[in-house]
């Protein structure tokens, strides 16, 4: 499997001095978190709501086998179909043997994160199905055969005119402008046909009530309505901690979703759907439970969190650091600040050690999280389990980085006060041969990527408590 | 197999949970607003506010008034080929359009009609959205969705405050299995430079009859 | 009251100025200052990296040396951010009840400088004349960790001569984030730029902030592009007097 190992610090460089990048994001990122804000600050019971979706998800979260039996039992009794699976692998060969059993060669696929996780639709090509994706930016990803940059807009990085050479290009749509209403019109006339013919519609999962069985599925273009309403067969891939528990549920969660992901009051589109609506919509419906990772996640109780995630990508909008690398630095299906932490637990922390270290924890976050996940929390506990993974199954070479040894060694200085003291003395003499008109310019190694860019002010002379013994004894 | 393993999974994952806790023991803070003092005419202002926000044309009229104002909405747009719901009422059929009845028409043929006329189960002031759930006049999803304008008949009745209220109003159609649908204007995408455009696959144009 | 001082080990090291000027602060408050030996360093280095267990003999020697302490206060807010946020979880993921315990007692006397002034004593005019055109950066950890809200800023408003600009998207991190600085020093340069950008924007002769470690990231980018603005920690600002002048 060719799927590269997140290297967060080894790529993001050259996103950070990609002006292209860095302008498109900076403008559409500062936009959304002006409206988001506006819209936030309209709620008089904003933090009500967030404490309510907390302790929803919580409750889902600490009774999921309970929930899981719930739902099925509900989806079954509106005449759906429930299937489990534990890996990818068994997600993907469900979904492919019931397009098959269909004789289907093409689906229309509603943008889904877990079908991105899965690489379904690799595998429905190995088997010679087309999977065609009909959300505008996952068209414009999958027509520039480009990965996606973020959760909610996967082609965030490209702009207007860079969109519009691409449906010239590839959508032979010779007369287009870069004008948005122009570019979704091509869009629209590409897609129609498919939406028509197609008999077999695979969705995600926004939300699925285990009192009635109902799935939600939040949009804005239309696609979604289209895929989950006009196809014969209906598939819905989603992850186990996707359930709440009731219907009145949706109450806290339609509120908080599209206010904190396209910072509007309510997207365009909701779609509720309970099984199998006779005369109205798919005759046929399946439901896939996917693990996938997840119950690793689960047994963590502070990585527990984590799973609360509502996909709204609020974090990635206001994270600062997302801003300026771009979603492609993370190499994870899941960029910014809750793929830093959702990755690692998915897949091995050994796998994704960088992405915990993918943040200068300054916790805004945390701040917009609708679902209160203490993302900055879990970055410095991943951070924990990296090193402790280092310390048990690291290489001599991990073990001997400068950092490794230098860590321990000051924990050692740190631990004590007269060692301390006696670092203090040793810094200040070391530092002479460095040391120009009170900064330090240049600095070996580990450090360098301190003088890289900044200087360093020279120690002083006298350290506090040197100053403080001598004036009290003085006194 | 997978279901029992994937169970057994969970189960592990949750051991720190104590095995007598049950849903009922994670307490959820309902303390959001679940309902507002407010007159009928401030709701009424507010849902054409904040539907107006997202670019839909909202007329307000009386109920003896539906028909000449469906004849005056199709007009402006010379709209021919009206999809209708079949139980909407013939009385507020407008002269000079062919109205079709849905009689299970074709995805092929929703599609080629000018438009659709359907009520709504309920609308939110708050949010500026409009909820259809197979009920009255509202037909089915297939409806709505594949002709280019669709035109709504909203009773001041229906019109609630607060999201939650409208929730609470749905329940009896979700248990009665009937599919929901909550529209909050034309259909838009975000995808371009995180603006909202509106058109793209549903309806492109949504307008409104508030029937007061 | 009797203030037991926590120097945070950068403070005591590299800093000792603005600890120097937290005790002037508070001595003409009319305070008592102690200041306990036996401390060395929080651990928020070493926390924030991933080395959790190397933390625990220094969370032991801090619990040690202020075990006695009346009220705890200082300078660092990130330092207090540690104790107060991080503290708890060390305690539970790698310590005893006792130690946590210990951590709940020690968290309830400690506090920020400005959160100490305002919100504890009361207090927001100390006294303080600075005559210079400042701008506040409030950092990441005073303000959504530790939640001090517009202490300093009140503290400020009420320096005499002091010519206080707002600074522009202020509440954007400036980039540090402790080894963040190292290991993602691209990343956190293009996050300094934009905050250098908008201190210039301002100004300012002067930029200020609870935090000296992320002054130091400030100021070390200020320094190199020769800008001619210098970082000063808030307590340097509210130490100085009509009769003992700051002289930067």
């Amino acid at each position: 499997m060719s799927v590269k190992l997140p290297m967060f610090e080894k790529t993001a460089p050259e996103n950070v001095q990609n002006s292209q990048l860095r302008r498109n994001l900076g403008k559409v990122t500062g936009a959304i978190r002006v409206k988001r804000a506006r819209v936030v600050d309209e709620m008089p019971d904003w933090e009500a709501l967030r404490d309510a979706g907390y302790a929803l998800k919580t409750k889902v979260l600490r009774n999921l086998d309970t929930y899981l039996l719930e739902l099925e039992t509900s989806v079954t009794r509106v005449g759906g179909k429930v299937h489990w699976a534990q890996s990818a692998q068994e997600a993907n060969q469900i979904v492919t043997d019931l397009v098959k059993s269909h004789g289907a060669t093409e689906v229309i696929k509603v943008k889904s994160m877990t079908t991105e996780e899965t690489r379904l639709n690799d595998a429905l090509a190995a088997s010679g199905i087309k999977a065609i994706e009909t959300d505008l930016a996952e068209l414009i990803i999958k027509l520039a055969n480009e990965e996606s940059s973020h959760i909610l807009v996967p082609a965030i990085h490209k702009n207007r005119s860079e969109i519009r050479e691409l449906f010239i290009r590839t959508l032979g749509e010779p007369d287009l402008t870069d004008e948005p209403a122009n570019l979704a019109g091509a869009a629209r006339r590409y897609l129609r046909k498919k939406f028509l013919t197609v008999p077999v519609g695979i969705s995600g999962a926004n939300f699925a009530v285990a009192e009635t069985g109902t799935i939600a599925v939040v949009e804005s273009e239309g696609n979604g309505r289209m895929c989950t309403t006009l196809p014969k067969v209906l598939i819905t891939m989603m992850g186990i901690e996707k359930i709440i528990p009731t219907w009145q549920d949706f109450e806290v969660f339609m509120q908080t979703l599209p206010r904190s992901s396209t910072a509007e009051r309510m997207n365009p589109y909701n779609s509720f759907w309970t099984g199998v609506h006779e005369g109205d919509g798919p005759q046929e419906f399946h439901l896939v439970l996917v693990d996938n990772g997840r119950t690793e996640v689960l047994k963590d109780e502070i990585g527990r969190q984590t799973l609360n995630c509502i996909r709204c990508s609020a974090c990635l909008n206001v994270c600062p650091v997302y801003e300026r690398t771009g979603g492609h630095a993370y190499h994870s299906v899941y960029p910014g600040p809750i793929g830093a932490i959702l990755t690692p637990q998915l897949i091995g922390i050994e796998n994704a050690s960088s992405l915990p270290y993918a943040s200068s924890l300054c916790g805004a976050c945390y701040e917009v999280c609708p679902v209160k996940i203490n993302i900055p929390e879990v970055l410095v506990h991943l951070r924990g389990r990296a090193i402790k993974y280092k310390k048990d199954h690291g290489t001599l070479k991990d073990k001997l980085s400068p950092e490794h040894l230098g860590m321990q060694a000051v924990a050692k200085v740190f631990a004590n006060q007269s060692r301390y003291e006696s670092a203090q003395k040793l810094a200040r003499m070391g530092q002479g041969v460095l040391a120009k008109e009170g900064y330090i310019s240049s600095l070996p190694g580990y450090l360098s990527g301190w003088t890289a860019m900044r200087d360093l002010k020279t120690l002083p002379q006298e350290s506090f408590r040197d100053w403080w013994r001598k004036r009290e004894g003085q006194k | 197999m997978s279901k029992e393993s994937m169970l057994a999974a969970i189960r592990i994952a949750l051991k720190d949970v104590p095995e007598t806790e049950t849903p009922k023991d994670t307490v959820v803070p309902r303390a959001y607003l679940t309902r507002l003092e407010t007159s009928l005419e401030e709701r009424l202002e507010l849902f054409t506010e904040r539907i107006e926000d997202y670019k839909v044309v909202v007329h307000r009229i009386k109920e003896n008034e539906i028909s000449a104002n469906i004849e005056a909405c199709l007009q402006a747009r010379a709209a021919k080929t009206i999809v209708i719901p079949t139980d909407f009422p013939d009385t507020w059929l407008a002269q000079g359009f062919s109205f079709v009845q849905d009689e299970n028409l074709s995805h092929q043929q929703l599609d080629e009609s000018d438009g659709v006329i359907t009520g709504c189960e309920v609308a939110v002031a708050q949010t500026g959205s409009i909820a259809l759930a197979a009920g009255k006049y509202q037909g089915r999803r297939a409806i709505s969705l594949l002709p280019d304008y669709h035109l709504c008949l909203v009773f001041a009745s229906q019109v609630v405050d607060l999201v939650p209220e409208a929730f609470e109003k749905l329940e009896p159609s979700v248990k009665n299995r009937k599919p929901i649908t909550f529209i909050s204007g034309p259909s838009a995408t975000s995808d371009i430079e995180l603006n909202r455009v509106e058109g793209v696959h549903g309806p492109r144009t949504l307008e409104v009859l508030l029937i007061v | 009251m009797k203030v037991s001082l926590f120097l945070s080990c950068y403070h005591d090291t590299l800093f000792p100025e603005a600890l120097k000027s937290t005790v002037k602060v508070l001595e003409r408050l009319g305070h008592t200052i102690d200041v306990p030996m036996q401390q060395t360093c929080c651990g928020q280095m070493h926390f924030n990296t991933g080395y959790q267990t190397e933390c625990m003999p220094l969370l032991d020697n801090m619990l040690a040396a202020f075990k006695e302490a009346e009220v705890v206060v200082s300078p660092s807010a990130s330092c207090v951010g540690m104790m107060r946020e991080y503290y708890p979880y060390l305690a539970e993921q790698h310590g005893t009840h006792a130690q946590a315990e210990a951590v709940a007692a020690l968290n309830a006397k400690t506090f920020e400088l400005s959160d100490f002034l305002v919100n504890k004593l009361g207090v927001e005019d100390v006294g303080a004349y600075y005559p210079h055109r400042v701008t506040f950066h409030p950092t990441c950890h005073s303000t959504r960790m530790l939640k001090i809200g517009d202490a300093p800023l009140k503290l400020l408003r009420n320096v005499k001569g002091i010519d206080l600009v707002e600074l522009g998207a202020k509440e954007e991190c400036c980039g540090f984030g402790g080894t963040f600085s190292l290991k993602n020093a691209d990343t956190s340069m293009a996050m300094l730029s934009s905050k250098i950008k908008n201190i210039m924007n301002t100004g300012a002769e002067i930029c200020t902030a609870a935090d000296t470690s992320c002054l130091m990231h400030i100021g070390g980018g200020l320094h190199r592009l020769r800008t001619g603005i210098k970082t000063l920690h808030l307590a340097e600002i509210l130490a100085s007097t009509e009769e003992h002048a700051h002289v930067s």
